[in-house]
């Protein structure tokens, strides 16, 4: 078997492999934190609590339901987005008149909230949920499982569809340009605290569904959104904040830059992330696709 | 001032605006602001900076949160409404600043705002009186010229059937040939039937264009001069406007 830079051909593509598989979730994640910073300026912190709950969402329609995989993959984001939406019309609506800071605090309190209940209801070692594609092929150089191949295409789907609809639709240039001037938008007759709550809503659904497509990935604790979700915060301010099409690329990147860097450099591979973060702020501060405001 | 009653009451009031106030905050910037808009005129708040004219118009489109009093459009009593609502009415605002979307092309920004009533123009009717704008349609909204994007402003309220059209200081900033197209324009909206309601600093050009105008000082109409009057009220408003 030939080598790259010293480095087997299988450890490499395998390693890109998964690399890309995070950065399907990252991406999901990072673009869900877009779109409901771009609209709402809030940064969502209950995001990593949302794909918990999309997670364990499958996991409980499959268990006392009897609703397997594939109809969880649509009724979990329905649920867990409007759990969003009440959310959104109940407490955040309250906040933005004021900074930030206190969208911030609120999420990151519903965070912690969402995790202990999942927890108490849960165990604090989570389950385990079947892969519903099982089986693979064999191309040679790797070995390409058919659920985390579904996986990268399905979210890559995602993606492209959210990206579509903000930048072709009607709807979207709505969302475009309540993004920019809020009041003017509502002065053409365009219900827009309405367009508010369903972006919040929408932004959830993405975290939810990006919980069900993790179910069979990784174990399903009631940890897995926080441990995620300091990532995701990195490609966010990588990809630069409220940018629909910098988070979806940066996630990928990173994901793919973290995979190369396990199998070149394995110590660093937890850490290059946040290392690539803090060039991007001293060189950029807006993100690689943001815009300075 | 007697002998313009008579118009007042024979021409029914498309905009009704009563003791209206509205605050900022803390600041107080209407003080019982009430004037009448007829249906089908061209009508000026003049004034100074400061004066609450602009503070006006967004408190008509429901803008400022704080605000009472009494603002009737037709029928509709609207100083509780949220600003889609009213403007759903029939009421279309282009802003000062104009408001154009640098997220947005020439051709969405045209075609943003949703049409609310059947009776607006075309957008054959628009590009007509904007060739320019059909030109630029891909370009990026706020990359157009000072004049273009005022046009902009002015024609995306034309094609959603709004028969009243709020105008804040269209030509502020432009060219005088900009300013005397806008001119034509407006005298066509209003021959088309269109009431429209336009803030102003330069008199000169109000007087080109209006049928009537409020002078507001402190956030209240403190005179209305007809245009006609317009000659014979000059030195007053002058020393209205301190020009």
């Amino acid at each position: 078997m030939f080598e790259l830079l010293g480095v087997p051909p299988q450890a490499l593509f395998g390693q890109l492999f998964l690399g890309l598989i995070n950065g399907a979730f990252y991406a999901l994640l990072s673009l869900g934190l877009a779109v409901i910073f771009g609209m709402l300026n809030v940064i969502n912190f209950a995001h990593g609590a949302q794909y918990m709950m999309g997670a364990f969402g499958a996991w409980v329609l499959l268990k006392y339901v009897g609703i397997p995989y594939w109809g969880a993959l649509v009724i979990v984001p329905v649920i867990v987005g409007a759990l969003g939406v009440v959310l959104e019309r109940l407490l955040l609506s309250r906040l933005y008149h004021l900074d930030h800071l206190y969208g911030l605090l609120l999420t990151f309190g519903l965070a912690i909230i969402f995790e202990g209940i999942a927890r108490y209801a849960f165990g604090a070692s989570g389950v385990s949920y079947e892969n519903p594609i099982p089986g693979g092929v064999n191309l040679g150089f790797m070995f390409l499982p058919w659920y985390r191949a579904w996986v990268i295409v399905f979210s890559l789907a995602v993606c492209l569809g959210t990206w579509l609809m903000i930048e072709k639709t009607k709807l979207g240039s709505y969302l475009r340009a309540a993004v920019e001037r809020p009041d003017l938008v509502q002065a053409m007759g365009i219900n827009v605290p309405l367009m508010i709550t369903l972006t919040y809503g929408f932004g959830v659904a993405l975290a939810a569904l990006a919980g069900v497509l993790a179910a069979p990935v990784y174990s399903v604790t009631p940890k897995i959104g926080a441990e995620i979700i300091i990532v995701v915060f990195a490609v966010v301010v990588i990809g630069g904040m409220g940018s629909i099409l910098g988070s979806v690329v940066t996630g990928f990147g990173l994901g793919m830059v973290e995979g190369l860097t396990k199998v070149f450099y394995p110590e660093a591979s937890n850490i290059v992330i946040f290392v690539i973060m803090a060039i991007v702020l001293i060189a950029r501060p807006a993100g690689l696709f943001g815009t300075a405001k | 001032m007697l002998e313009t009653a008579p118009s007042m009451t024979t021409k029914a009031a498309e905009l009704q605006v009563r003791d209206v106030h509205a605050w900022y905050g803390e600041s107080h910037i209407l003080h019982g602001m009430s004037f009448a808009v007829p249906k089908g005129e061209v009508v000026t708040l003049l004034g100074r900076n400061g004066a609450g004219k602009t503070t006006t118009m967004r408190a008509i489109m429901g803008l400022v949160r704080q605000r009472q009093g009494s603002i009737r459009f037709g029928e509709t009593e609207t100083i509780k409404l949220p600003p889609h609502a009213i403007a759903r009415l029939g009421l279309a605002y282009c802003p000062e600043e104009r408001g154009i979307f640098s997220s947005l092309n020439v051709t969405e920004n045209l075609l943003l705002p949703p049409v609310v009533k059947p009776g607006g123009m075309s957008l054959e009717e628009v590009y007509g009186l904007f060739p320019r704008l059909k030109e630029r349609g891909s370009s990026q909204g706020t990359k157009l010229s000072g004049g273009e994007q005022q046009m902009l402003a002015i024609a995306r309220i034309l094609r959603t059937g709004a028969n009243m059209l709020l105008l804040d200081e269209p030509t502020e900033g432009l060219a005088p040939v900009i300013v005397q197209h806008i001119g034509e324009i407006i005298r066509t909206l209003r021959t088309r039937g269109f009431t429209v309601l336009l803030v102003e600093q330069n008199f000169h050009f109000a007087a080109t264009v209006a049928d009537r105008h409020y002078v507001v000082e402190h956030g209240h109409v403190v005179d209305m001069i007809e245009n006609s009057q317009l000659a014979a009220n000059k030195q007053k408003l002058e020393g209205y406007l301190g020009v």
